[in-house]
Formats: C-alpha cells, structure tokens, sequence
C-alpha cells in the first residue's frame, strides 16, 4: 500500500502538489476575503482558451495561459471595482474566453491531449523538470503574497482607510489579481483547472469557520490544502479513480460538517463577550456589597459603643 | 513652541469642489482650531464626506486653499484618523476585534509583522480607551453595530492623531448606542485635545457636546455655534427657500428643508 512512495512519478506528485497546496490556500484566504471567488473559478477556464489558442498556433500552452489569464486579470481589475459589478465583468470575460477556447479546439486537427488535461489535470504524470519549476515560481509567489500581507488585508477589509493611509489599494488589487494570474497559469499545467479550484476556495472556506486570526487561517488553510493533497495521491494511485475526484470530494467532506455547525463555536465567541460585558458591572455591585458591609460594621461599632 | 499650538487644524479658504461640470460646493471658508468639537449636518450629497475626503487628500479642490496643520493634505498622513461611513460589516468576515483595530497601527506596513508584546499593549491600551476589551477577540462579524463602532474609532486613533474625521458613526445605531458613542467622541475629543470632525443626519444627540456647527446645503456652507447656526433665518439663507427650526421637547427640528 504505501510502496507507491517508491516510484519517482508518485514523488514528483506529492512535491508539486504541496507546492500548489500551499500558495493556493493562502491565496484562497484573500480571494474569499475580497469576494474573488468567481474570479478565482473563471480564470482558469479562461486559462484554458488561452493554452487552446496557443496549442493551434503550435506555442507552449503556458504562454497562451499567462497572456490570457494575465489580460482577463487586469480586465477584471480595472472593470469591477464594486462586488456585484466585478461578477458581472467576471461572467462576460469568461464566456468570451470560452467561447474563443472552442473556437481553436475545432480549428485544432491534432489530438489536443495537453489542453484537456488543463481542464483536469495530471498531476501524476509530471516530470522532474515540472516539479522545480512549479517549487521555485510557488516560492517566489509566496514570497511576494508576505510581502504585501499587511497593506493587501488592510485594503481587503477596508479599502477607504487604507487608502486614506497611503495604501496604493487599486495598485495591490491588480498586483493580486496578477499573482492570482500567474499562479493559475503554472499550477493548473499540474493539476488542473478544477483541482486548482478546489485547492484554492476549499481549504480557506473551511479555515474562516474555525479561526478568526489571520496568521492562524493562512497556515491553518495550508495544513488542510496539503493534507487533501496527500490523501488524494495516496487513494489515487492505490485505487483507479481520478486524484481531481478524491481531491475535491475530501475537501467538500471536511467542509459541510464544519460549515453546518460552525454557528455553534462562533456564535459562541460572540456570547463569551456577554457575561464579561457584565463584569463591567461587577466592580460596582462590588462597591455596592462593600458600602452594605461598611455600614453593618459601622452599625456594629456603633452597637459596640452603645454597649 | 507655544506659538506653533495654536496654529489652525484646519484652514479652508474659498473652496469649490467640482465633479466633471456640476460643482458639490463652492466658497467654504472655515478654521477648526486644536480640541474643537465640530458638527458636520446637512441633506444627503450636501457634500459632507467629501468635504471629509478633500482633508484626507483623496480628492483635490478645483479652487481655493485647503491646509491641515499647516500644510497641503496629503494621503497617508497620520495626523489624520478616519473612520469612513459605517456598513454592517459580513457576519463571517474571518478577523478578530483586534486585528481590525491593530490596521491602525500597522496595517499600512509591508510585510507580515511579527508578534510583539509592544504592539499588543498598545492595542490593550487603545480597546480599553474606547471600551472595548470585553469583546476584543470575538471575529468581527458578531459584534452590534455600536460595538463596532468603537472599534473603528479605535483603529482611527491608533496614529494618535491631531484630527478625528468620523462619516456618520451615528448611523444605524439606537438612542442608547447613539449617545454612547457621542459621550465617547466627547471623551477622546476632550482627553487628548484632538480636533474632531462628526458628520450626521441629527444634530440632536451632539447637542450637548459640539463647539460648532458647520451646515451644508444647496452647494454652500455656513459654520457657527449651534445657536448661530439652527436657526430659521440663517438656515433660510442657506437654503435659499424658507426653513423653520423648531423646538419641541428639547430636542430641534427642522422643518421643510429635507424631504
């Protein structure tokens, strides 16, 4: 059961999957946080056209994935700055990159074996070369996601006071939205657009349930992102189903649970507030209980002298 | 030394601001000085928040002269806190009370920040002062409309600023909340000398608390004392349509002026 370690395919699995697993958790905490979801959902279809387009022009798919996942990036940025309206540009964009992707597929004579598996991935079939290509660009992402950490959940949350405090917020908007580009261009090559999805909102959504901290969400988010990736390699290659499959269903198996009785810890939090708020209270009811006790001692002297 | 404290927080000088041609106000003139306590009322669009955004430097004046302490606004400067107009913030937002207020410190820096006991007393401090260590570690999300608030003044102040820029804290709030965060605002505004700037639909609740009073209306302004101010003359003016003040249960109202 566990001599699968033994195969270098398996282990170029297990090290690009990790590398994948973690930048996308921490990623997904900022896309849930800025309401990217259907960004984050779109741009990997859009990804798709573009590696399509690429194939029937005879390029690398990645060049096709980073120009249209790049452009579509920048597109959603300048178009969508308030909620509702960045979904409908979401949508529009989308759909016109996938209707391009078919497009080049029917024009496309060959057998376009390297676009399909950007839909759905192969991430037991990637090479050695794959794997330090996909840690170092992974690395390099995580080093720039810290380095904007704090302005970026700043702007996330409140982009009014940020930018009042000298916060470039429309700057770091598309310089995430960028990130989120060319991360989505590298790892989707690996494990697909829908294993990228999953990686991505997954672990994050359920990490917002259990922790309020940003620092212990982000890591909490890369624990849950590598354990899903490491139980679906392991059941994958010891059964015949697709890793994508056993992926996605454990990543919605820890996240139903979680989501239904979260309100029971949270809304928990929330009455720990309440006795203490009555604590307030206390220190004078104290004060009460100490003038009573002053004046039956005093009642009592005076009985002493009396006596 | 002594000179340079009483130089102006404040100075507006025939200001006119414009979007594309139609003009949201024209020729405001006025000074806050150090620990005044300023009202800001008038309709919607008078032009009340972005009278607020042209001190934080967001937007530019087409005319006239704008300087805080002194000097042109600019973003970025930490003489300036600013709680900007207040939404129910998403009941599942993953951040506890204190890292929304801890922004103030730091959140405008690169990098993650490492956890340092420095930071995290001065963030005690800052909760404490606005009442709000009971509920400083419960995600945002689950507080009351009041509660949060108090954080977002907390996280203004956190720059020690020499200028409070509130957009309507009252909003939304019951009479209790609402005078609680006016007997707050109050506090801070008289504690640590800082100059605040209120924006509200009611002049009501400040009543007991304000220096002055600045009224928008119509594109232009009028700032005085409340007296001076509410008035069916002076707010006619500036109305430039008949207005009456009423008093009724000590409270004011004004008739025929908002719709």
């Amino acid at each position: 059961m566990f001599s699968i370690f033994q195969y270098q395919f398996i282990q170029n699995a297990f090290m690009a999957g990790t590398c994948v697993a973690i930048v996308a958790a921490i990623m997904g905490y900022f896309v849930i946080l800025r309401g990217l979801t259907f960004a984050g959902h779109a741009l990997p279809n859009i990804g798709f056209a573009g590696a399509a387009g690429a194939v029937l022009l005879g390029f690398d798919p990645v060049i096709g994935l980073l120009a249209f996942t790049i452009i579509a990036a920048i597109a959603i940025g300048v178009l969508g700055k308030a909620l509702r309206e960045r979904d409908i540009a979401v949508g529009i964009i989308m759909t016109f990159a996938l209707g391009l992707g078919i497009l080049f597929l029917s024009l496309y004579s060959g057998y376009a074996e390297r676009v399909y598996s950007i839909l759905f991935g192969q991430i037991v079939g990637i090479s050695l070369e794959n794997v330090l290509f996909t840690t170092l660009s992974s690395f390099l992402t995580l080093v720039i996601l810290l380095l904007v950490f704090r302005p970026l959940l700043f702007s996330s949350f409140d982009p009014e006071v940020a930018e009042a405090r000298g916060v470039p917020v429309n700057l770091l908007g598309l310089v995430f939205l960028v990130l989120v580009a060319i991360t989505v261009s590298i790892a989707v090559q690996i494990v697909g657009a829908l294993l990228f999805f999953t990686l991505l909102i997954g672990p994050a959504a359920t990490t917002i349930r259990i922790v309020q901290r940003p620092i212990w969400a982000i890591l909490l988010a890369s624990i849950l992102g590598i354990c899903y990736t490491w139980l679906g390699i392991f059941f994958a290659a010891n059964g015949t189903w697709p890793v994508s499959f056993y992926i996605a269903t454990i990543s919605f198996g820890v996240y139903l649970p979680i989501r239904l009785l979260s309100p029971l810890w949270i809304g928990q939090h929330a009455r720990k507030s309440m006795p203490s708020r009555q604590d307030t209270f206390l220190p004078h009811m104290q004060s009460l209980e100490q003038e009573q006790n002053n004046s039956t001692e005093a009642t009592g002297r005076k009985s002493e002298l009396t006596r | 030394m002594g000179s340079e404290r009483q130089e102006p927080v404040v100075e507006l000088e025939h200001v006119r601001i414009q979007f594309g041609k139609r003009t949201i106000l024209d020729n405001v003139n006025m000074t806050v000085n150090e620990g005044e306590f300023i009202a800001i009322l008038g309709p919607n669009g008078a032009g009340k928040s972005t009278l607020l955004k042209v001190l934080l430097g967001l937007i530019k004046p087409s005319v006239g002269k704008v300087r805080v302490l002194g000097r042109p606004p600019r973003r970025g400067n930490s003489d300036i806190g600013y709680a900007p107009q207040h939404r129910i913030l998403e009941a599942d937002l993953a951040l506890r009370a204190r890292d929304v207020v801890g922004f103030g410190l730091d959140g405008h820096r690169w990098g993650t920040g490492l956890p340092n006991q420095k930071r995290r007393a001065t963030i005690d401090t800052i909760l404490q002062e606005v009442d709000a260590t009971t509920f400083s570690e419960a995600p945002v999300g689950q507080l009351s409309g009041g509660e949060q608030q108090r954080l977002l003044i907390a996280q203004a102040l956190l720059s020690n600023p020499r200028l409070l820029l509130l957009d309507e804290p009252l909003a939304n709030l019951d009479i209790i909340h609402e005078q609680e965060i006016v007997a707050l605002v109050n506090n801070i505004c008289r504690a640590r000398n800082v100059a605040v700037m209120l924006v509200s639909h009611d002049i009501n609740p400040l009543l007991p608390v304000v220096d002055r009073v600045l009224y928008m209306a119509n594109g232009q302004s009028t700032i005085g004392t409340t007296d001076a101010v509410i008035t069916s003359a002076a707010l006619s003016k500036l109305y430039g349509s008949p207005v009456e003040v009423v008093q009724a249960l000590g409270r004011l109202f004004v008739v025929g002026a908002e719709t």
